[in-house]
């Protein structure tokens, strides 16, 4: 079986895989990093998003192979190390941005990459920007909402318009 | 330490911080030392028979442990249903054996044939590939109607034909709905399509089975939202494990909105296999198996007629609904369309005759049962459709008109036998047109008429009955099992408090909203009390959490616990302070005496029922934990007004909700956020109902939409922002935090609301569109339109 | 899935020789190949993932003025890397599935597996753009051979798309609300010497050019030059997501609105 090497939230993380492996399941099962969920197998649900030298991508639509070299980002390493949640987390949970949770780290990890590219997004730059990513929880009011409080835009009038 | 969290305050979740970090334990998270993994061979063809599974081939391919089939689980029970419902004429329902594993016959495209356990997913994908199947293929039954055709094929050939049942409600009253149609000044008939759907949760289902052999105990770990019930059902009535041998741990639960309430063949199938094989076996749906193994929810066909007289007052309902239950009966599926939805026809009006038929009906299609709202929302959607129908039809404002046959008076008892104990629809429909600016739409729609676009706007209200229960009722209405709830309250030595209770939190946030209500009761901080629920080793027999149940009863149980608690708690300190029991009084974590400076702390009393030293032994046992079983007296009966602002493109026919509002009242409220993000999600849900899904099959039972290439699930640019509201109150009667639910509203009321809308902007564009089935999809209308 | 070899060449040479494998396939960004072989769609042996060949990377401007897209390039990057010289392709290339899946999908992975819902095709035909394979040149007329066909052979690697950049351009899709694929797209350009019109996502013959419309266009470039018009239903898609009749008048409507966006 080939061997795998790539750096994962900082550090080094190898190990032996075949062809098929997935990224997602080099993450959760040789890695040990289940923060990284698998919703659906049409690469639709954006559950597994994770980041690939900075762009984010399905895990579940990658082979593990592909990402040799790479450096990889899961929700594991959006925090601080002492535990601190990264703004977008933190935002999340403020405004209650999830229910279940499953959807969650896709969904933080694709805000995570909006905001790299425009630090002020819209309201409808964030919806069109979340069309991979799929919530059955939230109805998506809160995780908009948490998305442009992140960003430091006013959320208090939302919805009473 | 002084509490700064109390009912009422928007706590943050405390759950968020594993759920952001990537440290949930999700049943997937979960692996086994030695596990093996199961692969499911699935029929392609909605109805065939099994003349041959010959595994011989399979058997010998690398890494398999075992293949599995029918004959394996011959000897064992079938998956049983929940709900015995009882038809017209006093007859019991239908009722087909629903085997583990397919046995003479599939039924469905996704029954499962065979199951094959190896030492990796792959190989046993590889080794069902070449198990070899003869399967003489049959003429499938999918549309209800044709179904109870006398020569249509049977789905189970030992029925007498494809009808569960047939049932009145209430039979008695036909009659005088009859007389009251004959009387009519007006009569208003809609057929109308509930279209089937797909939970989706977006955690695919999940089962890892273990057996110890030294015990001699079974696990079961497992996607559900009530794990005792599994436990009860799988023990008892599947595999024959006592309950004291099970136990079933449902830990973080990605979503269910009913589809993981019932008992699945592949949770059984896990248990078994993992004794059968003494290793622990594990298996992951891949979202395409959810699709043909989750139960699906709605997919009713009904003709509703509304009698009114000439003052425009509603004075008779009369529906027929044939209901499909797909191939086999799920767990509850009886229950939905009779007694979660012939009690609902009411709705939020004053009707004096009402007579609800529903025919349930077996086709070869994946098996149905409650989703979000179940028998709700059809009875809300039909009742509501039809309403507006008839005020355009009469030519008065659809609002006047719901206004003029309000429920003005509670307690009001429906002819539907149930009893609303409280409500003001008038205060939520009054907030409604404030928070929607219904005055306002006018001028909105002459905005969008500039663009070229139609505008319409739609309004509905809703009841619905939740905290599903008392145990006696629901006993004589056919469920087998009761339906009240638990809950340990366990108080540490040092004053922490960890509650263990029967209800399940996969979304809804009970470990932040439940520790609120403790903590307000006894006046400590809520980072004090701890909520523990999903295995059934810890918490007292439960029965999970569905129906917008679990504060109203599930919380409930924890008050009467959290109750027995501190009456035991002021012994104990009327002792420490040599007082009267009487004159002790609990605020702020402090016990004091009436009328001193006297007082002990809640630390020193907790600390005193472990470490009694100085205690009223004589009088109580030491130790400060309780346990209370909830029973409720009624159902709860949340209610709602809400508004929709739709614009459609003549020239596509695509929708866009423009805006949207609901006006809630849900009792009392302990945590509004949470409350906040529960409408929003049944909107969102409402809005996929609505707009965009549809669980279709072709004539043959191939299902059509079976991924999320084709089956459309709602995202964040198909909704807007919601303006939601729920400071009209009024606070239920007959439990002890005067709540109501809030899990399933928006998913009720929002339906009717945006089809309702959308009859509106293509009316007012000149098309003569009466009705369009759900969903309200882009080529449906641009059809609609061309007339 | 299904058991296979993973290779990752650095040059087109290497790939091409890794094809030459029997029951070798090419790998683009596998946002369609992947779902195929977690469905055991495909048996391949190995799997070439072109991702690795910098000269398969890339937007560029060759000297006669085209616009070159090397064929292992994410739509992400074309849509930033184009938006310049060519705003209309980049645009299309924006709207593309999903940012993730635009991150990892290519331009040659679409256009080898021409389904008939995808947008590139429409840009290729609509523009009557140059597939650059490793071993030839092909017409846009002469690639698309029908829904899942094209003219390329086996183990043939798409390395560079040239586009003839139009006087201007646009294309308009209409979304199939579940897959977000088109279930009409309609690429608009206008040359010197004409008018092209390519629609995708409507019929089962796949991305096809609309002669009428062309030609309706090629007189007067403005949406009221088809007002009414719309193709025949015959030959259109039918499904759950719209009958024959509601395509073909999507069809109509998407080629106005692209005309309009185009200016």
């Amino acid at each position: 079986m080939p061997q795998v090497s790539m750096t994962v939230n900082g550090k080094p993380a190898s190990g032996d895989v075949e062809g098929r492996t997935l990224l997602v399941e080099f993450l959760r099962e040789n890695v040990g990093l289940t923060g990284t969920h698998v919703g659906c197998d049409t690469s639709q649900c954006g559950a597994c998003v994770v980041h690939v030298d900075g762009r984010d991508v399905k895990a579940c639509t990658m082979f593990a192979a592909e990402a040799e070299g790479a450096e990889v980002t899961t929700i594991e390493g959006m925090g601080e190390p002492d535990g601190t949640l990264h703004p977008v987390q933190q935002a999340f949970q403020d405004h209650h941005g999830l229910q279940c949770g499953f959807c969650t780290p896709g969904m933080v990890m694709s805000a995570v990459a909006l905001l790299e590219k425009n630090p002020k997004p819209s309201e409808a730059e964030i919806r069109d920007y979340l069309e991979g990513n799929i919530c059955r929880c939230t109805g998506y009011h809160n995780i908009v909402k948490a998305i442009m409080a992140a960003s430091g835009q006013d959320v208090g009038r939302i919805a009473a318009e | 330490m002084p509490k700064d969290a109390t009912i009422g305050a928007g706590d943050k979740r405390r759950e968020d911080v594993r759920f952001l970090t990537g440290t949930g334990n999700y049943t997937d998270d979960i692996n086994l030392n030695g596990q093996a993994y199961v692969h499911f061979l699935r029929s392609d063809v909605a109805h065939g028979r099994l003349n041959r599974v010959d595994t011989s081939a399979a058997e010998t391919m690398p890494g398999v442990l075992r293949v599995f089939t029918g004959a394996d689980f011959a000897e064992v029970g079938g998956l049983p249903c929940g709900w015995q419902v009882t038809d017209r004429h006093g007859q019991p329902m239908q009722e087909p054996a629903h085997p583990v594993l397919a046995q003479a016959k599939v039924r469905h495209v996704g029954d499962p044939i065979a199951a094959v356990v190896a030492e990796t997913r792959e190989q046993a994908r590889d080794a069902a590939e070449v198990i070899e199947l003869d399967i003489e293929e049959l003429p499938a039954v999918v549309d209800m109607k044709a179904a109870l055709d006398g020569d249509a094929p049977k789905v189970h050939d030992e029925l007498e034909n494809n009808l569960c049942y047939d049932w009145g409600f209430v039979e008695d009253n036909k009659a005088a709905v009859d007389a009251a149609f004959e009387a009519a000044a007006h009569v208003t008939t809609l057929e109308l399509v509930n279209n089937r759907l797909v939970a989706n949760a977006m955690e695919p289902r999940v089962a890892v089975g273990d057996f110890n052999r030294a015990t001699g105990d079974s696990t079961l770990y497992t996607t559900s939202q009530n794990p005792h019930v599994i436990r009860l059902l799988m023990g008892a009535f599947v595999l024959g494990i006592p309950e004291h041998k099970l136990r079933v741990v449902s830990p973080d639960v990605g979503g269910g909105f009913g589809s993981k309430i019932f008992h699945y063949a592949e949770e059984a199938f896990c248990t078994y296999a993992a004794k059968a094989l003494n290793r622990p076996v594990k298996w992951t749906a891949t979202r395409g198996e959810a699709f043909v193994s989750d139960a699906q929810g709605r997919d009713h066909v009904t003709t509703i007629e509304l009698a009114l007289d000439a003052d425009n007052n509603f004075t008779a309902i009369r529906t027929e609904t044939y209901a499909n239950m797909g191939a086999y009966l799920s767990t509850f599926a009886p229950s939905v369309p009779t007694w979660l939805h012939g009690t609902l026809m009411a709705g939020n009006y004053r009707t004096p005759n009402i007579y609800v038929n529903v025919k349930a009906v077996f086709t070869n299609t994946v098996p149905v049962d409650a989703y979000r709202g179940a028998g709700r929302p059809e009875a809300t959607f039909q009742l509501e459709r039809v309403i507006d129908k008839a005020a355009r039809e009469l030519g008065v404002d659809p609002i006047a008109l719901r206004r003029q046959n309000f429920v003005t008076e509670f307690p009001y008892e429906t002819p539907v036998a149930v009893a609303y104990d409280t409500g003001d629809y008038n205060a939520t429909m009054d907030k409604l047109e404030e928070i929607g600016d219904l005055g306002g739409f006018e001028a909105r729609r002459a905005e969008s008429e500039k663009k070229g676009m139609l505008r319409g706007l739609g309004v509905n209200c809703y009841i619905e009955a939740c905290g599903i229960a008392p145990s006696n009722l629901v006993g004589q209405l056919g469920a087998r099992a009761g339906l009240y709830e638990s809950a340990t309250v366990r108080v540490n030595a040092t004053g922490g408090i960890t509650v263990m209770t029967g209800s399940h939190s996969h979304g809804q946030g009970h470990e932040t909203s439940f520790a609120q209500v403790v903590a307000d009761m006894i006046g400590i901080d809520a980072s004090m009390v701890e909520i523990e629920h999903g295995d059934t080793a810890n918490a007292p027999m439960g029965m999970g959490t569905y129906g917008s149940r679990s504060i109203a009863v599930g919380g409930s149980a924890m008050v009467r616990a959290t109750e027995k608690v501190i009456a035991k708690a002021r012994k104990i300190a009327a002792h420490l302070m040599e007082a009267s029991e009487g004159d002790i009084e609990l605020k702020d974590g402090q016990f004091t005496v009436a009328g001193t400076d006297k007082s002990v702390a809640w630390g020193d009393v907790t600390l005193a029922a472990y470490v009694p030293h100085n205690y009223p032994l004589e009088e109580i046992e030491p130790g400060l934990e309780e346990t209370a079983f909830y029973d409720p007296a009624n159902f709860t009966y949340p209610s709602g007004a809400y508004a929709c602002e739709v614009e459609v493109d003549p020239e596509t026919g695509k929708v866009t909700i423009e805006r949207f509002a609901a006006a809630d009242d849900f009792g009392n409220i302990i945590n509004p956020m949470i409350v906040d993000g529960q409408v929003h999600g049944g909107i969102g849900q409402g809005i996929g109902q609505a707009l965009l899904e549809n669980c279709a099959y072709d004539e043959n039972g191939q299902l059509l939409s079976g991924s999320y290439m084709d089956y459309a699930m709602p995202r964040a640019d198909d909704v807007p922002f919601y303006a939601v509201d729920h400071s009209c109150q009024t606070p239920c009667t007959h439990n002890p935090l005067g709540v109501k639910g809030c899990g399933e509203a928006g998913a009720i009321g929002s339906p009717p609301t945006i089809v309702n809308a959308v009859v509106d902007a293509l009316q007012r564009g000149g098309h003569d569109v009466k009705h369009i089935d759900m969903p309200l999809t882009p080529s449906r209308v641009w059809a609609a339109m061309q007339g | 899935m299904y058991a296979f070899d993973f290779t990752r060449p650095r040059t087109i040479d290497e790939a091409a020789k890794a094809l030459g494998a029997e029951d070798a396939q090419a790998l683009g960004g596998g946002q369609t190949l992947i779902p195929a072989l977690k469905q055991r769609l495909a048996m391949p042996s190995t799997l070439v993932s072109l991702s690795a060949i910098p000269e398969m990377q890339g937007v560029c401007r060759a000297d006669d003025g085209s616009v070159c897209v090397g064929g292992a390039t994410p739509h992400a990057v074309v849509a930033a890397q184009a938006a310049g010289d060519f705003p209309a392709l980049a645009d299309l290339a924006l709207n593309i599935g999903d940012p993730a899946v635009r991150n990892r999908g290519t331009i040659g992975g679409s256009l080898a597996n021409n389904d008939p819902s995808s947008c590139y095709p429409a840009a290729v035909l609509g523009t009557g753009a140059t597939v650059v394979t490793n071993t030839r040149k092909i017409a846009a007329d002469e690639f698309f051979d029908g829904m899942f066909t094209t003219a390329l052979e086996e183990g043939e690697i798409i390395v560079e798309v040239r586009f003839p950049v139009p006087r201007r351009a646009a294309y308009a899709k209409f979304e199939q609300p579940a897959s977000r694929f088109a279930l009409v797209g309609a690429f608009v350009a206008q040359y010197d010497d004409g008018v092209r019109v390519a629609v995708t996502g409507a019929s089962e013959d796949g991305v096809f050019r609309w002669a009428e419309a062309e030609k309706a266009l090629g007189a007067e470039f403005s949406a009221d030059a088809l007002d009414g018009m719309a193709p025949s239903a015959e030959g259109m898609i039918g499904d759950l997501h719209g009958s024959p009749e509601y395509r073909a008048h999507l069809v109509g409507v998407m080629t106005r609105r692209a005309v309009a966006a185009a200016g």
